[in-house]
């Protein structure tokens, strides 16, 4: 048990009990607030609750389910999850689904079906990866296999910036919004990491900036 | 008046998207670095100001840096 003391100007101490901090911090990385929540810290708990895992998922809205996802591979190497995975839980699915589709394979929940590369419409021109609205009469006309958006999913097919692809299809779609969301889910993951520090070591005083003094009791 | 048009459509567009974004980043900021409730709050409006100014003064370099360009 760790208990740390800060000193208020005119009041009483404030004790804040950290129980297990390393338990703390790992809960609050796991789902953001319940390690404030398992020190009983409620308010704060509730705070971080809402105002992470909304901006977390208010951007995977925007992005429409796309924005989050784990990718290494050749033009499409995805940093942006490093952060998204300060969230924690709610970001972890990339993970199966960037193992689901390593070797091509369709992805869990799919969201979207697009015709494949090199597919034509009835004029004969080229389809541009755009979405198959009825999937079961694309079925029974061909034998190709079209690409699948999947949650949570990496882009479908090889990621080129020479050439059209499902990740440019992405971006077309959603204008600026796909970015936007990239930006609310990194944003939401960075914030995380302070409430993990807070949740392991208590509020980062700034002596300088503040009246209140932080202490360990003996 | 291009960098004029280009302000006003990106006002009209996407600036609103900052607004949720300030907010929470001031609040966590301040949830992080206080534990009374006041004090939280104080520090989450300081920390807001600052977002806000800081974001002004990135947007007024970039406009003033376009005149030029345009």
């Amino acid at each position: 048990m760790t208990v740390i003391e800060i000193k208020q100007e005119g009041k009483p101490n404030l004790k804040v009990d950290l129980r297990d901090p390393l338990w703390a911090a790992f809960l609050a990385w796991l789902w953001p607030g319940a390690g404030h929540l398992y020190q009983r810290r409620y308010a704060k708990g509730f705070l971080f609750m809402v105002c992470i895992l909304g901006t977390f998922l208010f951007g995977f809205g925007l992005g429409r389910g796309r924005c989050v996802y784990a990718s290494t591979r050749k033009n499409d190497f995805r940093w942006q999850y490093f952060a998204q995975l300060g969230v924690g839980l709610p970001a972890l699915p990339a993970l199966a689904q960037a193992y689901k589709t390593k070797d091509g394979g369709n992805p869990w929940f799919p969201i979207a079906y697009r015709y494949p590369s090199g597919s034509k419409d009835p004029k004969g021109n080229f389809r541009n990866f755009e979405i198959i609205e009825d999937i079961e009469a694309f079925q029974k006309n061909t034998d190709r296999k079209p690409l699948v958006d999947g949650l949570y999913a990496p882009p479908s097919g090889p990621v080129d910036e020479q050439q059209n692809d499902v990740l440019g299809m992405w971006h077309l779609e959603s204008k600026q919004k796909f970015d936007i969301g990239t930006l609310f889910t990194i944003v939401a993951g960075l914030l995380n990491l302070l409430v993990i520090y807070d949740a392991f070591a208590g509020p980062s005083i700034l002596p300088q900036h503040s009246k209140e003094n932080r202490k360990q009791p003996a | 008046m291009t960098t004029l048009l280009l302000a006003v459509s990106i006002w009209k567009a996407h600036i609103w998207y900052a607004v949720p974004l300030a907010i929470v980043i001031s609040l966590v900021y301040g949830a992080t670095r206080h534990e009374a409730i006041p004090e939280i709050m104080r520090q989450c409006w300081h920390a807001g100001v600052w977002v806000v100014l800081f974001m002004a003064g990135i947007a007024a370099i970039v406009l003033l840096g376009g005149f030029g360009v345009a």
